[in-house]
């Protein structure tokens, strides 16, 4: 039969658009729903003058969202057998070409864009100081962005679902607030002081390593949820002990005016041998906030470029081999206790880089700043961009960190919803539907494709993320 | 009759071998000795102990008692008692190193041993490309030549001629296996067949001593069989690897292996060459699970005895 054979000739035949079933379905929702809601949101409690509880009927509101359910239910339903029926026909679907050129060509357009950043806000707002929000907010966009790399070795390449990353971040800017406060003040170590940074820069990047060792050891042997749960722990452990060592860590006070980094030793004041009378301009603390931002613009870059390059060399190869088949890896004699310990251990340098910086140019830190709402942050940055994807990390640190900052000021959205809206209000509910409306749309992160390390031939064709592994730990 | 090859040039061997799973006795006290540059074949029927001997030899499983006795080159007999009461995995002398395989964690016995395994559900890394594949396989002599990663990161100029002859040795296999135009394609992307070969060929990349197949030809259509069966037999004749490897399809074992050895229910009831193997009343009896006269005549009629 001619109608059997092209079942696109007759609608009815189409297997996944069947509207009943999808209505049927969306009613089955709006049922459900009016019984969630039904007394969640159809009365409310009023007192009235006579202090009695009285409850008054929110008809109009529950059916509004009943309405809201159907209907959304219904369109999900057609748009997923839509694209069910899309996905049949054109098996091979593959991430945008654009967006594969584009990460080709990501690592020198961002850094190109990265650098001329601060200069477009200072020309496009004419002065220094009214440009301080943006170039603030271009230094809080870089640090997530490098603690997205760092974490990305860990979890993107290795495999291993990291919880506690903030420990290190922790870790970093503590041996920084610590050693700068402390150093300077012992007698003959007071010509340190301009330098307190640039010494303690590395210095935070290998105790955090370290500490990335030490947390690597016990949990080599989990796997998958005992991993991430003991990591998580170790997040914990690290701001309670910073929260509780008062001798030490000053407790939940914090450690405050920490030494502010200089221009390689002249510093941001307006004082004779600072950075502005030492090249002849005008003192403006803007002066600094532009030099902090280039430090880690310089920092991303550094870890940007490693990270690329790890990647390409055998202890890379072995990581991403670790995160396929663990086992298979030790029948071919890669030592994964050994190759575990270095993606921890380099992953926890870059958060030691990170928080060091943090560190630098907060002044202050408590341990408030290392709490699991970071960690979880930075995780999400990681799998919304696509595990083990560089520039996937950037994207997500747009929308995750630059997305929230961008709706306290988007008066746009009082068009929407009237002139009473609050939009910092209601920031991390639209934050929360974008979220977990990527994941819908791209359960893998918004680039799920994989670059191959090293090719045979010419061109370079990215691996399709159904035959990427996630890791289980 | 003479003395077979493997009593006198041997490459492995197994010795009172036991594995116990709590009261399971996986394993019984299993002795045989594998040859250098044979192709030895263990069958036996579902559940005899195949896959356990295996990974008892590459260190996934601690054996509960026996000796694993790995040799590379001809070293002196002499060696193996100091060995034994000692308290180190190997010891060597001028013709040679003996190792103790139970005594090696599985990256060792794969490291240091040389000893390379494929498994019985293949395990290769799916998300990365079919030359990548090959090139993890060679991660211990890349780590070295990339300086513990130090040379590499800066890009030293003996680092990138060690990777470049790594892909050139990979480049090779992939001709061997005839893979070279998928060579940037995912693993994972492969048709079975072609998976089957690309895991001996990223085993072989390794440099292996001893190259351990678990059931290499399951799942192969006889096509893709007579090319596996091609492939080893190559490997045979370089003379630089010895093969075991597990087997249910009688056709490959008869064909290309050397020797046999048949286990059932973890113990060995049959040890010898093909043809020996395949006459013996015993192999017939137990290992094809026949019960009378009849279905044994069946059986013979099918393996064509």
């Amino acid at each position: 039969m001619a109608t059997m054979q092209s079942p696109a000739a007759d609608p009815a035949m189409k297997p996944g658009l069947d509207y009943g079933a999808a209505f049927k379905d969306a009613c089955l929702a709006g049922i459900i729903a009016f019984l969630i809601f039904g007394l969640l949101l159809g009365y409310e409690t009023q007192q009235t003058l006579t202090n009695q509880i009285i409850l008054v009927p929110r008809t109009m509101l529950l059916a509004g969202v009943v309405a809201i359910v159907v209907i959304g239910r219904f369109l999900i339903n057609l748009w997923s057998a839509h694209r069910a029926q899309t996905l049949k026909t054109a098996p091979t679907k593959t991430t945008n070409p654009l967006l594969l050129k584009l990460e080709a060509q990501a690592g020198p357009a961002f850094l190109i864009a990265a650098v001329l950043f601060p200069a477009i806000v200072i020309i496009a707002n004419g002065e220094l100081q009214s440009s301080r929000y943006l170039v603030d907010l271009g230094i809080l966009l870089l640090t997530y962005v490098m603690l997205g790399w760092g974490l990305n070795v860990v979890v993107g390449l290795a495999g291993l679902l990291d919880l506690g990353y903030v420990a290190f971040y922790a870790v970093g800017a503590y041996t920084y607030a610590l050693l700068a406060t402390t150093l300077v003040k012992l007698p003959g170590l007071e010509w340190l002081a301009p330098w307190m940074f640039w010494i303690c820069l590395p210095v935070s990047g290998l105790l955090a390593a370290l500490w990335g060792v030490i947390l690597g050891f016990p949990v080599l042997r989990l796997r998958g949820d005992y991993l991430a749960i003991v990591t998580l722990a170790f997040g914990e452990i690290i701001r309670l002990v910073l929260i509780n060592w008062v001798d030490v860590t000053n407790g939940g006070a914090g450690i405050s005016s920490i030494p502010r980094p200089t221009f390689f030793g002249l510093p941001f004041s307006a004082a004779d041998n600072g950075f502005a009378a030492t090249f002849g301009i005008t003192f403006d603390p803007m002066h600094r906030i532009i030099f902090l931002y280039y430090v880690i613009v310089a920092l991303a870059a550094v870890t940007f470029i490693v990270t690329l390059r790890l990647r390409r060399l055998p202890i890379g190869r072995a990581w991403e081999a670790l995160r396929e088949d663990e086992i298979a890896c030790r029948s071919l004699g890669i030592n994964t206790t050994n190759t575990k310990l270095t993606a921890f251990s380099i992953g926890a340098m870059f958060g030691g880089f990170a928080g060091c910086f943090f560190a630098a140019r907060q002044g202050f830190i408590s341990p408030e700043s290392f709490v699991f709402m970071e960690s979880a942050i930075i995780l999400a940055i990681v799998v919304l961009g696509g595990l083990g994807s560089m520039l996937g990390v950037i994207i997500a640190t747009m929308v995750l960190i630059g997305g929230p900052e961008m709706l306290r000021n988007v008066e746009s959205l009082r068009l929407v919803f009237g002139s009473d809206f609050d939009p910092t209000k209601y920031r991390m509910l639209i934050l929360g539907i974008g979220m977990v409306l990527i994941m819908i749309w791209k359960p893998r992160g918004l680039i799920s494709t994989r670059e191959p390390t090293v090719t045979l031939g010419k061109k370079a064709q990215a691996i399709s993320g159904d035959f990427v592994k996630e890791g289980h730990g | 009759m003479q003395v077979p090859l493997w009593e006198h040039d041997t490459i492995l061997s197994v010795e009172r071998l036991t594995m116990r799973f709590g009261g399971l006795i996986a394993i019984n006290e299993l002795s045989f000795k594998a040859a250098r540059g044979h192709i030895t074949a263990v069958i036996g029927p579902n559940g005899a102990g195949k896959t356990t001997v295996f990974n008892c030899i590459t260190g996934f499983y601690k054996p509960t008692e026996g000796r694993l006795v790995l040799y590379h080159g001809k070293p002196g007999s002499d060696l193996l008692t100091p060995l034994t009461d000692g308290a180190t995995p190997d010891i060597s002398d001028q013709q040679g190193r003996v190792f103790l395989l139970e005594r090696l964690p599985d990256y060792l016995v794969a490291q240091k041993a040389r000893v390379a395994r494929t498994f019985q559900n293949i395990r290769l890394f799916s998300g990365m490309t079919v030359l990548e594949n090959l090139l993890v396989a060679q991660h211990n002599h890349l780590m070295r030549a990339s300086g513990w990663t130090l040379k590499g990161i800066l890009g030293l100029k003996s680092y990138r001629q060690a990777e470049a002859a790594a892909i050139a040795k990979a480049r090779q296999w992939l001709e061997r296996i005839h893979l070279t135009a998928r060579a940037d394609d995912a693993a994972g992307a492969l048709p079975y067949g072609d998976q089957r070969r690309l895991e001996i060929a990223r085993a072989m990349c390794s440099d292996p001593q001893l190259l351990c197949l678990d059931e290499p030809a399951a799942g192969l259509n006889p096509k893709e069989s007579g090319e596996l069966n091609a492939l080893l037999r190559g490997i045979r004749a370089e003379g630089l690897t010895s093969i075991l490897l597990i087997e249910h399809d009688m056709s490959v074992v008869m064909e290309i292996s050397d020797h046999v050895v048949v286990l059932d229910y973890g113990t060995k009831i049959s040890d010898g060459t093909p043809d020996f193997v395949r006459n013996d009343p015993k192999v017939i009896a137990a290992y094809l699970g026949a019960e009378d006269e009849g279905e044994v005549k069946a059986i013979e009629a099918e393996v064509g005895v």
